[in-house]
């Protein structure tokens, strides 16, 4: 009986949450008479049309954006991955004068926010000549290939002290150098960390807004989030049925991450902060 | 996990190994240099340099119209206006708080009640788990802002809900009045990341407590308030520093459920919206670097309050367990 009350009220809850999320999808479909006078959650009449008129709704097809998004996550992606294993290989295995400090400092830029240091940044990437341009990602990029996302360091950090240092010793007495034990023994066993690093990236990247909007000024170099405001912008009521089929198409990519590591993801980062 | 077998390194002639502990260290010393390398660049190339420049700026007239060296220096000029003639400015600091005093413990309250439906073993409790963790990872785009923006606009799917009722609703995100708590709906609405903290939380909680406590007659009540609450303590201050510190910063719901003005009447001018506004759109950077200073002393003071408070409630029980 307690237990039919307590599934009952988990079913209830869930239905309140995913409402919003299931009422995107079926408004996607409804055509623009529909959207007004149907308030059901799905369309009487099937209308894919708003997929091609949101397509084709700016003077560059969606698909631009959506490539341009992509290009940007994949290639923080490679960044994060690449520049948070080699500092957290050193802050997390390595002997060295200082690495105390260092992995403090690091802990101390964990709670930075962004916000703080977004206008320097700007300045001084504007200075560089990377603001504007042909290709205006410099910005989006270059800090993600200098580790700048402690969070990373710390996750990696966290999963290489549990890798057994025995690995490392009997590695060092064959003769390894420390880069030796970094391709031999660290980089084989942190693949976990990797992954859930890779998807993070890949996932928070995708929805990031804050830099693309202060950084993408060209609509020729807009990712997905930044061409989607302009939906906002253009209060015609004919656009709602496409501003929502392409805001569903940019959450697709997102929910596949999800639905393919639900495990990894729902547990992976989460709880990593409380270990160790 | 998958082991790829390690391969041997190459054997050393014996003559190399003497002296060679001194050797190792130094070669140490200097691979955790070469490794650091990239992070330490960033450190000082995007962090700590441009942080020692917004602390410059913030003294300065800077506009990005005009170049870095013909700014003017108006000492705590920013300052002032900031603090006593920017109206904005502290309407932004009382939305921001407003917000997060509201929407904090709302959002904890609702992981913690869930995490507790959650934590029995029954079935398909993984895939409630993962669907109620899934706002969380959508809720921060765009998409998902533009949806709620229409669901909660004048004849939005809220409205005609209500309607059915007979109830005729605001248009929530264009009142003054309820723009705000339309925004921490939002927010609350993402009590998926804290819930599963909650859950990993809970299944430590030793279930001979509870057993001992019934056994005694204790209520669920005070089961909930004399075990649950205090064995739970630390990884709610876990959340509670996390969530809050994130309240501060939300940014993206708050510029497009107002468009990027924080209307209607300011009433979603978050703080990093005003400071958005102010650097990027009236291009008025020495004055928005103040701004993001003060944020940067507030949001490390509410830090330093909030772990200089947990020695009162935190309880970590388990140290020697461990």
């Amino acid at each position: 009986m307690r237990s039919k009350v307590r599934l009952l009220a988990l079913i209830v809850i869930l239905a309140i949450v995913l409402y919003p999320l299931v009422w995107m999808v079926g408004t996607s479909f409804k055509s623009q008479q529909e959207i007004a006078s149907n308030i059901g959650l799905f369309p009487r009449e099937f209308t894919p049309g708003n997929f091609a008129d949101g397509w084709h709704k700016f003077d560059f097809a969606f698909g631009r954006f959506f490539v341009n998004s992509a290009m940007v996550a994949i290639l923080t992606v490679v960044g994060n991955t690449l520049s948070c294993l080699l500092a957290a290989y050193a802050l997390g295995r390595l002997k060295f004068r200082g690495r105390g400090v260092w992995f403090a400092i690091m802990i101390g830029t964990l709670l930075l926010p962004g916000h703080v240091l977004i206008i320097p940044q700007y300045i001084l990437f504007r200075t560089l000549g990377w603001v504007g341009g042909d290709w205006p990602y410099l910005p989006l990029l270059v800090p993600h290939f200098l580790a700048t996302e402690a969070f990373f360091v710390f996750l990696m950090v966290q999963f290489m002290r549990g890798i057994p240092r025995e690995l490392d010793e009997a590695a060092v007495i064959d003769g390894a150098s420390p880069f030796g034990v970094f391709r031999h023994v660290v980089l084989p066993l942190s693949r976990p960390a990797l992954v859930t690093t890779a998807i993070f990236s890949f996932i928070w990247t995708w929805n990031d807004f804050f830099r693309q909007l202060v950084y993408l000024s060209d609509l020729k170099d807009y990712t997905a989030p930044v061409a989607l405001t302009l939906f906002i912008d253009s209060t015609s009521e004919s656009s709602v049925g496409p501003m929502f089929a392409m805001s569903l198409l940019s959450l697709v990519p997102v929910f596949l991450f999800f639905v393919a590591f639900q495990r990894l993801l729902v547990e992976g980062i989460n709880t990593s902060g409380l270990k160790g | 996990m998958p082991v790829r077998p390690t391969e041997p390194a190459p054997p050393v002639p014996a003559a190399h190994r003497r002296g060679r502990a001194a050797g190792r260290r130094r070669r140490e010393g200097l691979a955790g240099y070469v490794f650091l390398s990239p992070w330490l660049i960033g450190l000082l190339g995007i962090t700590a340099i441009p942080m020692l420049l917004s602390l410059y700026l913030s003294f300065t007239d800077y506009s990005p119209l005009i170049p870095v060296t013909e700014s003017n220096w108006i000492g705590l000029d920013n300052y002032r206006r900031m603090f006593t003639a920017d109206p904005q400015y502290w309407h932004a600091v009382r939305v921001t708080v407003t917000f997060a005093l509201v929407a904090v413990p709302l959002k904890l309250a609702a992981a913690l009640a869930v995490a507790m439906l959650l934590n029995k073993t029954m079935r398909g409790i993984s895939a409630f788990r993962g669907l109620f963790y899934l706002p969380s990872l959508l809720g921060g785009s765009v998409a998902v802002a533009i949806v709620w923006r229409s669901m909660f606009s004048g004849d939005g799917a809220v409205n005609s809900f209500l309607s059915l009722f007979g109830i005729k609703g605001e248009a929530w995100v264009n009142d003054p009045t309820w723009a705000l708590p339309t925004l921490m709906l939002l927010a609350i609405w993402q009590f998926g990341a804290p819930m599963v903290i909650f859950l990993a939380g809970l299944k430590q909680v030793p279930v001979e407590l509870y057993e001992a406590a019934s056994v005694d007659g204790a209520s669920p009540w005070r089961r909930f308030a004399h075990i649950t609450l205090p064995m739970l303590s630390p990884v709610i201050f876990f959340n509670l520093v996390l969530e809050t510190i994130h309240g501060f910063q939300g940014f993206t719901s708050a510029f497009v459920l107002s468009n990027g003005t924080g209307g209607p009447v300011d009433s979603t001018l978050m703080y990093t919206l005003r400071l958005y506004n102010a650097g990027f759109v009236e291009l008025n950077m020495g004055y928005a670097s103040a701004m993001a200073w003060v944020f940067l002393v507030v949001i490390g003071t509410i830090t330093v309050v909030l772990f200089s408070t947990g020695r009162f409630w935190v309880h970590y029980s388990d140290s020697e367990e461990r």
